[in-house]
Formats: C-alpha cells, structure tokens, sequence
C-alpha cells in the first residue's frame, strides 16, 4: 500500500500563539512533500479526530504525524488503527521548554520535519510469526516444579516435567513435619503430605513425567525450541514452546563449619536438615547420632554459616520458622524437653509472625539474641558458648544435642562459578582457558542451552548464584526469553513462597507462548511486532551483535555468521547499535530512519548558536524529560531530543553523520547500569557507554574534541536533573567552541 | 488462544499488585477491568521515593506498567471507582462498579491553567498532610492518567469557578455524577493493598502531639523532590535540616494492640531511609530502635551496605517514651538496651516512626469479600488476594503474588 502521510499540527495550549504554524505548514507542504497538511484550534476535540478520520477514509492518509502534545496526555485520542502514527510533542519539546519565540520556532519546525521523517521512513511492521509449540517443560520436580506443572497444566496448556531423581517430591520428601501454610490456630505442625500433589502431577493427562532424567541440550527459542532429555542412557528430542527452571537449591556444605561449631567432630552436632531425617526416621522421636540416646534438650543456632562475610553473606530466609518448627519436635513429645534457639534477629516477617508468638507461647521453648561462639564437649554433653546476649555478656549453656540451621545454596552457582572461572580465564588468553578446563571439575549444567552465550541462565552481579530477576518490579524478566526460574533457584524462599512464585513463572511462561504465537515481543516491549531484520549479505561476521545480544538473541556459526532468533529477542535494538556496517532495521525503527532525523536537524550557522542533539532512552530520561516540560523548567534552546528504544541501540555512525553535520554536540541520556542497573534491557546504557568510548578514534578523524559527546545516568524521576544536565554540558560545548564543520 | 473466549477478570485495586495482576492476565489474552479508588494508577508505591534495595525510582517500573496498560486493549481501568456489590459464583459474577465524579473530563490537556486560577486550596493527601494543593490539582507529575481532578468539598460554597472560565476545552463539568456499571467476570482479584497504620493510636510514641514525630510514609515524600520539601529532608516544625534522627521499628507491628504482624517493609525502609539521610548529610547520625532486623534473603547485602555507612547505632529494644525537649523542637527517646539493660535517653532533631501496613481490609471491607480477623482477605475459589491484600510484604513479593494470582484467575475463566 503506498504511503500517504497527513501531518496535523495542533494550535491549542498555548502552541498556536507561540508557533507560527503556517509557516510550518508551508515547509512541510513544500519541502517535505506531505500531501495532506492540516492546523487546528484544539486537535484532540471531537472535530480534530473525525478531521483526520475523514482524510484516512476519504484521501487515504494512512501515515499519520501529529504534531501537539505528549501521549503522555491524550493517551487514547490518537488511535488509528492500520495507520502508522507518530505523535510529536510540540508543547512539551519547543513551546513550554524553551522561551525564545525565534528558537521556540525553529525547534518546532526541527521535531515536526523530524516526526514526518520517521513517518516517512517508518512502517508499520508485520509479525514474525512461526508454528509454535505450546508444551512448558519444567525442569526440576520438587514442589516448585510440581506446582508450576499442574497450575500450567490446570490452565490447558501440556507439560512435561523432567526430574534428575528417581521420585518425584524434591527437598520436601525430606522433611518430617511442615508449617502449616497459613493458619496455625490448629496446630503448628502439619504433614508434608507430598502424595496428593504428586498425584495430581503423575495423573494429569497433560503432564508427562520424566524421572531419572536430565536435560542433554536445548536449542531453538521460545515457540520451538528442541529439547534433548536423557534417561538411562538414551536420549529423546522432543518440541518444547517456554521453560521453567525449578531445580532449587542444596544445603550448605556443614563441613566449612567444622572450626567454628564442631560439626563433622561432635556427632551430636547436626544441621537443620539432618535434624529433620532425625525425626523422620524415628517418627517424631529425636534420638541423638552418638549414643541414640532421646535428648531432652536441643539447642539450636541460627544463622549457622550464614550472614557470614565467610560462608553465606545472605540470609535464607526460611531457617528462623525452620527452627521454630523443629523445636517443637523437641517438645511436643517430651513435655520435659526443652529446645533453646539462639538467634541473631528472629526473621519471621509478615503472618508468619503468628507463628513466631505461638512459639514464645509454648513452654519448653527458649529463645534468646545471641552470638554462638563456641561449641566443646564434655563426657556425654555439648557446652555451647552465647555472647552478647540477654543473658549475660558471655555464657555457657549445656545441651544434648546442637542443630546448625544452615542456609541454601542454590543448584545454579556450580555452574555459575565454573562459568565465570572460565570467562575469566579466557579473558587472559587461550593459554589459560586451555589450563582452567584442564585443571577444573566441570560442574553438572542443568539447562545446557546450546546458545551462543553460553549453557544457563546467566548470573546477576552481586547475586550469590541465585538466577533472580535484577528488576524489584518485574520479577520474571529473565535475560533468557521464554525460560523462567522459579522457587529457591530465583532467591532464597520458603515453600508457600516457592509455590506462589511457581504460579507466577507459569503465568509468564503461559504469556510468553501466547505473545510468540503472536509475533509479539514479551516485556518489557509487550505490544511490539517488529523485530530486528538484519541484511546479511553485507555481514561481516565481526561478531559484535552476537556478543552484545543482552538477551543471547543471536547465535553464530564457526565463521562468526549470525543467526538471528527473533522469539528470542526483547526488540531493544542493540544490536542494531552493535552493527558497524548497519545492516540491522527494524521496521519502524532503524539506522537510516534516526540518521536521517538527524541530519536534518537545523544547524544555524551563527556561532553563538550552538545545535545539541540529545539521544534518550524512552522509558526513563525521555519521560524525565517530559515531567521538566510539565514543570515548566526551561531548556537551553540548543537542544533536539531524539528517544530510542534503549541506549543500547545507539550506533555511533549517528554522532559521526550528526557531527559531519555541524552539530555541535551529542548528548547522551541513560539508564543507571552496573550492579543495581536499571536498564530494562540489562546491558543496554553499559554498551552505549562502552561504545562512547570508542568514539574517540571517531571523533579524532573528524578532528573534533572528543568531549562534544558526552553521556549521563538519569533516572525518570530526576527531571529536575534535566537543565541541570544539558546546561553542564552546553558551557563544556561552549568553552570548547562552535563545530568547525558548521556551514559545510 | 487455544479456547473458546476470554478469561474475563475484574482486579479490585490498581496500585503496584492490582496494575501487574491485571497486566499480567492481559498480556495471556484475558480481558481485564482494574478499578482503582485514586484518580491514579499505582497505588501507594506512587508515592515512595525510591525503592529498597536498589535505590531506583518507583516511576520507572511503573511507567512500563503505564505503557503496557495504554497499549493493550484488553485492559479497561476506572479511576476513582469502588466495587459496590459482587455476586454470582466462580465462572460468573456480577460486580457493581460505581463510578465517583471526577469533575473534569477527557477534553482536560494537563495545561494547568485551571490550578493557576483555583482561589481554594486543599491538604495534599498524597503528601500525608505535608503540604496542600489547589481543589483542582493534578496528583503527581508522572500520573496516569495525566488528567487534573477536582476536590469538591475544597471548593467554597460561594465559589464563582473561575477553573471552569479558565479551561478553554471545556474539560471542567461541575455537574457530574457518579454512576453505577454493572460488568460481569469470571473471576475476581483482590488487590486494594494497605494504608499506613495511623500512629496517633500508638500512646507512648507521641505522633501528633510532639513535633518532629513523623511516619515513614512522610519521610519518603519528605526525601521525594517532587515532595514538600523539594527533596530536602527538613524537620516539619521549623524547616531544620536534621543531623540525628531517630526510628522507631515495629511502631504499631508485632503489637497484638495494633498490628499483630509484622509489616516485612519497615526495617529495610529505615535502612533505605538511613541512606536518604546520609545522601544529604554524610555526617547525619541515625538510632534505630528494633526488636528484631528483618532483612531477609539478599536484603542482608544491602543492611550490611547500610552498617557500611557508619553513624549508623541499632539498638534492640522497646521505645518507652518519645516527648518534646525542654527548651526546643529537639525530640527525646526513652528506651532500654535490651543487651546491655541501660537506660537510653537519645536526643534528636527528629523521630520517624516505622509504622506498618494495615490491609485496607481491616477497616474498609469490599461487599461480597471475606476477610480474617486482621484485616487481610480470605481466598475463596474464584477470588484471589494479591500483594499486600494478602500479606504483609515488600513491591518484589508483591509482583510474584500478583503475577500468580493472575494465573488462579485465568484458569477460572478458562474452565467456563
């Protein structure tokens, strides 16, 4: 269909006085060629929109630029479905931002020739859509992988669950008595009760269960991957739509805490989890290893190797109730019986404070803050030493038995160190990596994807091996899409938290199918159908996409040739950044589209007229930005604010053709990155930034300073940074002095 | 989707668990309607600074939430609307929705020229009293949706309206009413969340009637630069920037009094408040006063950043008293060291009580919903809570609740 392109340029709020409009109107008639060229007094009343309905019905204005104000306001107004619209925030960008009635015009006219630039270039994309496969494999068969099996499965969709063990049930099969999940008026011990959930999992028609078994490989991506299970030393591929990760955690290894507490010396000093076989294995009655003597006393010591810069430096979480728990096994059969917790900070937060009070309640059970510093032992007794704690500054306490409530560690952080440990080794050279897999047991992996990026889910920073989400609002936002962690592999939780979180991943797996099936990205873009079409015939294989790929979108072969899995990618637009030879578009967004909006940016030729180009990421310094309009913070009169997609996507042949140009200066805004980033692409302000810096070899050819590009970390809500920012930067452009390419 | 129709879910309460919930549930293929009481979306979280432990702004997460709402077609929200009646059985309810006037329309541009004529002011709830705004007032700079609201009962009665001469769009309609829909769902999710615990119930800790007493809640908007104060962290009374600061853990949590439960937020607010503090005054000293920290999980990286900080004194033990100093607007702190059995009687220029999270179960009941005791909702089949309508917890565990309740309520729908 050809495109036919309608600008309507709105006169209310204040942009009809300040904005010769006409004149506007003419340059767009005339020299941008826009057939269809309307003002009105107040665009987005009932006549304004009917206006422009008519034109698509009647001309067949099927492009459509509205030059007005933000979407932020008028969110729904504009809607024009099949119709390309891009709507240019005039009010906002050049009437309430700038106070010159000259530059206020010559920024209008710059954002509207821009926004018919984008319409012109831009389409509207068609979706990759392919057959899909809408199985959810669940890796991992302990109560988060059951409960993720069956909640899938209970909303329609196939399952197959592979379980490394013979028997399904995990950790809790362990466990001799659980919390109730809720309500502990009716006892505060209840039965693990594990065989109705295995039941509802083994007799489900839409789960297929297989145990004893481990995933050999993955390929493919979300809709269509290939899994590879093996069983008894065959194998079987088979069709796989999304992924739940639930392989959990371990125990710390007790060991490490043979210097400090005795464990592995005194046989009656034992861990929370072998406590809990204790008192299985003898159904309730807690006889101690040395003499299997029934104890009448059990002390227990909380935070055992853990919130210990030496051990675990986190807290588990779930260890406090634990305890609890485990005391009244001491008590609950031996009304002589006591059991005594030492605890740093009772961690018991929200209902299960219930559980706490209950146990204060219950005779027999001491509790005490204190620091266990020592354990000795003497004829048949354990000597536990507690300082700093109510009672006294140092004591002795004698006891039967000692149980460590030690923490998790979760099934991802042997893969994860040995990985690392191996990036690290190969950053030195192939010298080293070749002696790292020498000399280094190569752990079990669980997932063993065969992307270009590596075999796991990868690691946060500063995240303790745990697989979680970086993101405190988007707790499913996974850099491997349409693959979901859940339960204690995510971060260290309970099991009515594994359980709701279980729900949660099979939700987002669940979604993740349906946007696929779709062509439609998954989140954060969650709407969005174009996807990242790169013409491979100029490729040259410089790998550079494949290596920033935040989400390990894009695999290579051996020649380093892309190839590119659109169900794979979040539509960030990194590597359209990466590419040196630009060879990466989008349908609605690419790098001819913002490279021609840039270049025709006005450049005045007055050298006290400098000319800014501001790149912003959308999500955050864009809407920043807009928030400084509403406050009416005035802008320095320099500057042209183009939004990507995310930072990441920026291609720096963009600075050279906007520098060419004359443009004084660039101006880059992103999102905060490193440990706490808060790009919602992970990596992408990072790679601008490591990007930026090799634009100096750029910028040196063209003789220019390379302080003309600079780039800062602005969050949504510091739009009061945004003047700040820019004036900062112009007095630095300023001083520097005008772009002697001006005039060219 | 591979069933015949929609899951069609109703989500009470658009704040951070209603908004993911609903989003969520959408972004499967069900239809959704959100009702929300505020003229916003995003709830209480709007109004926090920033969120522990990143130290990021609640705006951003929300304004992709925002994004994905506009986008989707399949989300419908209403805005200053409250459930009347909910009746029916899992697969088919009938909900009544009434819809409260807002008195100012869709024409409304956000141009603020309606608030620059205004002559009435009103106290700013979403600044807890800190501040006031005018009766037509937008709520936040980055609300959604970004539309102005009035406050009738700010208006004078003799008022001549001069927003309405002003407003050039005819956005501003005096003459509006509520309305009641009638909409029907498979299923229905519970998110209307909690309210900060009113601490004038707690005797001993002086809010409202000593000065410089003020509530963790106020403290983020204190620290918030689109705040009272602009950002700055001033005492109220005087407008003294603060140099000791006391908090008051667990005021009003763990009490069988007032809160039975603990409020999971507070002792990680007050870490994230000790670094508000320390942003603006590296020297600023901070007295926490605690039964227990509760920093779960991989928060105890960011306690342990906070300890870092130095300045920084903990001490577990009850507060006993907080009364105004003698000769200033000082505050004095009586508590006992629990460890050492002293007697503490710290002076500072300000106590910010950590006051916890009462479901608004407890006082305002939803019609149709079942509750237990303590104020939080009870699920049924059909009907699942969500976030802090369900529990105590922080935004994280909110948006792993909320995403599994939105899979309770499809299967509902998919059942039909």
């Amino acid at each position: 269909m050809e495109k036919k392109i309608g600008l309507y340029i709105c006169k209310g709020c204040g942009i009809g006085e300040a904005i010769n409009t006409e004149k506007i109107a003419n340059i767009a008639k005339n020299a941008l060629r826009v057939p269809v060229v309307v003002e009105h007094d107040f665009l987005c009343s009932n006549e304004g929109i009917e206006l422009i309905k008519k034109d698509i019905n009647e001309q067949g204005v099927n492009s459509i630029v509205i030059a007005g104000c933000s979407p932020r306001v008028k969110t729904y107004e504009f809607t024009f479905p099949g119709c390309f619209v891009e709507r240019v925030p005039v009010r906002e960008l050049a009437v309430w931002t700038i106070e010159s009635p000259e530059e206020q015009q010559l920024a209008a006219e710059d954002y509207i020739k821009m926004g018919v630039i984008k319409a012109q270039k831009g389409e509207i994309p068609e979706p990759y859509v392919i057959e899909i496969n809408r199985t959810i494999l669940v890796v991992g068969g302990g109560i988060s992988g059951m409960t993720a099996a069956v909640e899938a499965a209970k909303a329609g969709y196939d399952v197959v669950l592979v379980e490394k063990e013979a028997e399904l049930g995990g950790f809790a099969r362990k466990l001799y008595k659980k919390v109730p999940t809720d309500d502990y008026t009716k006892g505060v011990l209840a039965d693990v009760n594990l065989e109705p959930l295995i039941n509802e999992v083994t007799s489900n028609p839409k789960i297929k269960v297989y145990t004893s078994s481990k995933i050999e490989k993955i390929d493919g991506q979300p809709g269509d991957f290939d899994v590879t299970i093996a069983k008894n030393g065959s194998t079987e591929t088979i069709k796989i739509g999304a992924i739940i990760q639930a392989t959990g955690w371990k125990s710390y290894d007790a060991k490490k805490l043979a210097k400090k507490y005795g464990y592995g010396k005194f046989k009656d000093v034992v861990t929370n989890f072998e406590f809990e076989e204790i008192a299985k294995r003898n159904n309730g009655l807690i006889k101690r290893p040395s003499d299997s003597r029934e104890v009448k006393s059990v002390l227990f010591v909380q935070c055992a190797g853990q919130r210990d810069p030496e051990h675990l430096p986190y807290c588990s979480g779930m260890c406090c109730t634990t305890s609890l728990k485990q005391a009244r096994y001491v008590t609950d059969n031996n009304p002589e019986a006591s059991a005594m917790i030492i605890y740093k900070d009772m961690r018991t937060p929200g209902k299960l404070e219930y559980y706490y009070k209950e146990a204060q309640n219950t005779p027999g059970v001491m509790l005490a803050k204190g620091e266990v510093v020592g354990i000795r032992e003497e004829w048949d007794k354990l000597y536990v030493t507690v300082k700093d704690s109510i009672l006294g500054e140092e004591v002795e306490i004698e006891t039967e038995m000692v149980v460590l409530a030690t923490g998790m560690v979760p099934t991802t952080k042997e893969p994860q160190d040995y990985l690392n440990g191996l990036a690290a080794a190969a950053a030195k050279g192939d010298e080293e990596k070749a002696k790292y897999l020498e000399t280094t047991k190569k752990p079990e992996f669980i997932l063993n994807l065969g992307y270009r990026q590596g075999p796991e889910l990868p690691f946060l920073e500063g995240g303790f091996g745990f697989v979680d989400s970086n993101f405190i609002c988007f707790q499913y936002e996974t850099r491997r899409t349409g693959i979901y962690a859940v339960g204690p592999v995510r971060q260290p939780m309970n099991m009515t938290d594994a359980q709701e979180d279980a729900r949660g991943a099979a939700l987002k797996a669940i979604q993740c199918l349906e946007h696929v099936a779709n062509g439609i990205a998954v989140h954060p873009r969650a709407w969005d159908t174009s996807f990242p079409e790169p013409n491979l015939t100029k490729c040259t294989a410089c790998k550079r996409c494949t290596e920033e790929c935040p989400f390990g979108a894009i695999d290579e072969d051996e020649k380093g040739t892309p190839f590119y899995k659109p169900n794979r990618c979040r539509r960030c637009g990194t590597c359209m950044g990466a590419c040196p030879e630009r060879i990466v578009s989008f349908k609605d967004y690419n790098v001819d589209m913002l490279g021609t909006m840039m270049k025709n940016v006005s450049v005045p030729e007055e050298e006290d007229r400098p000319r800014i180009i501001v790149l912003c990421c959308e999500n955050d310094a864009f809407p920043a930005t807009e928030t400084a309009a509403l406050n009416k913070l005035k802008l320095d009169p320099a500057v042209r604010f183009i939004q990507l997609r995310c930072l990441g996507s920026m291609n720096l042949v963009w600075i050279a053709d906007a520098l060419s140009k004359g443009v004084d200066g660039m101006l880059l805004l992103g999102c905060k990155f490193g440990e706490d980033y808060q790009c919602h692409f992970a990596k992408g302000s990072e790679l601008a930034k490591y990007r930026l810096g090799k634009v100096q070899e750029t910028l040196d050819r063209l003789q220019l300073e390379s302080d003309r590009v600079q780039m800062y970390e602005v969050a949504i809500d510091e739009y009061w940074r945004i003047p700040q920012i820019i004036n900062e930067f112009m007095d630095k452009i300023r001083e520097i002095g005008p772009n002697p390419f001006k005039g060219f | 989707m591979h069933h015949n129709g929609s899951p069609r879910i109703l989500v009470i309460g658009g704040g951070f668990s209603g908004l993911t919930a609903g989003i969520e549930a959408a972004e499967t293929g069900a239809e959704v309607i959100i009702v929300e009481k505020n003229p916003y979306l995003g709830g209480r979280v709007a109004q926090l600074n920033k969120y522990f432990p990143k130290i990021c702004p609640p705006l951003c997460g929300l304004e992709i939430n925002f994004r994905r709402v506009k986008v989707n077609p399949k989300i419908k929200f209403y805005t200053m609307s409250q459930v009347e009646s909910i009746s029916g059985t899992p697969g088919d309810y009938t909900v009544k929705i009434k819809i409260n006037p807002r008195y100012v329309n869709e024409n409304c541009t956000a141009c603020n020229v309606c608030a620059e004529a205004c002559p009435a002011e009103r106290v700013s709830d979403f600044n807890f009293g800190l501040n006031k705004t005018k009766a037509i007032y937008l709520p936040f700079e980055q609300a959604f949706p970004l539309r102005y609201v009035l406050d009738r009962t700010a208006c004078p009665n003799d008022c001549p309206a001069p927003c309405v001469q002003a407003c050039k769009y005819n956005a501003i309609d005096l003459n509006m009413q509520a309305e009641t829909i009638e909409v029907k769902v498979d299923s229905i999710i519970v998110a209307t969340g909690w309210k900060p615990y009113d601490a004038t119930k707690i005797d001993n800790l002086g809010f409202g009637k000593v000065k410089n007493v003020i509530t963790n809640m106020m403290m983020e908007r204190l620290a918030s630069k689109n705040g009272p104060t602009g950002g700055q962290i001033l005492r109220p009374s005087d407008g003294k920037p603060v140099e000791k600061v006391a908090f008051v853990q667990c005021a009003g949590s763990r009490d069988e009094n007032h809160l039975p439960f603990c409020s999971y937020i507070c002792c990680m607010a007050s870490l994230k408040h000790t670094l508000y503090l320390k942003e603006q005054n590296p020297d600023a000293e901070v007295f926490i006063f605690y039964i227990d920290i509760r920093t779960p999980g991989r928060y105890e990286k960011f306690f342990n950043k906070v300890l870092e900080q130095g300045g920084v004194n903990l001490i577990k033990g009850k507060v006993a008293a907080i009364e105004q100093a003698p000769d200033s607007d000082d505050v004095i702190v009586t508590a006992e060291d629990m460890l050492s059995g002293a007697k503490i009687h710290q002076k500072v220029d300000m106590v910010v009580l950590a006051t916890g999270m009462q479901p608004e179960g407890m006082e305002f009941k939803v019609p149709g919903l079942k509750y237990a005791i303590d104020g939080f909702v009870v699920d049924a089949e059909g009907i699942y809570s969500a976030g802090c309508a369900k529990n105590a917890m922080d935004v994280a565990g909110c948006g792993k609740d909320a995403t599994g309740a939105a899979l309770k309520a499809i299967q509902i729908g998919l059942r039909r």
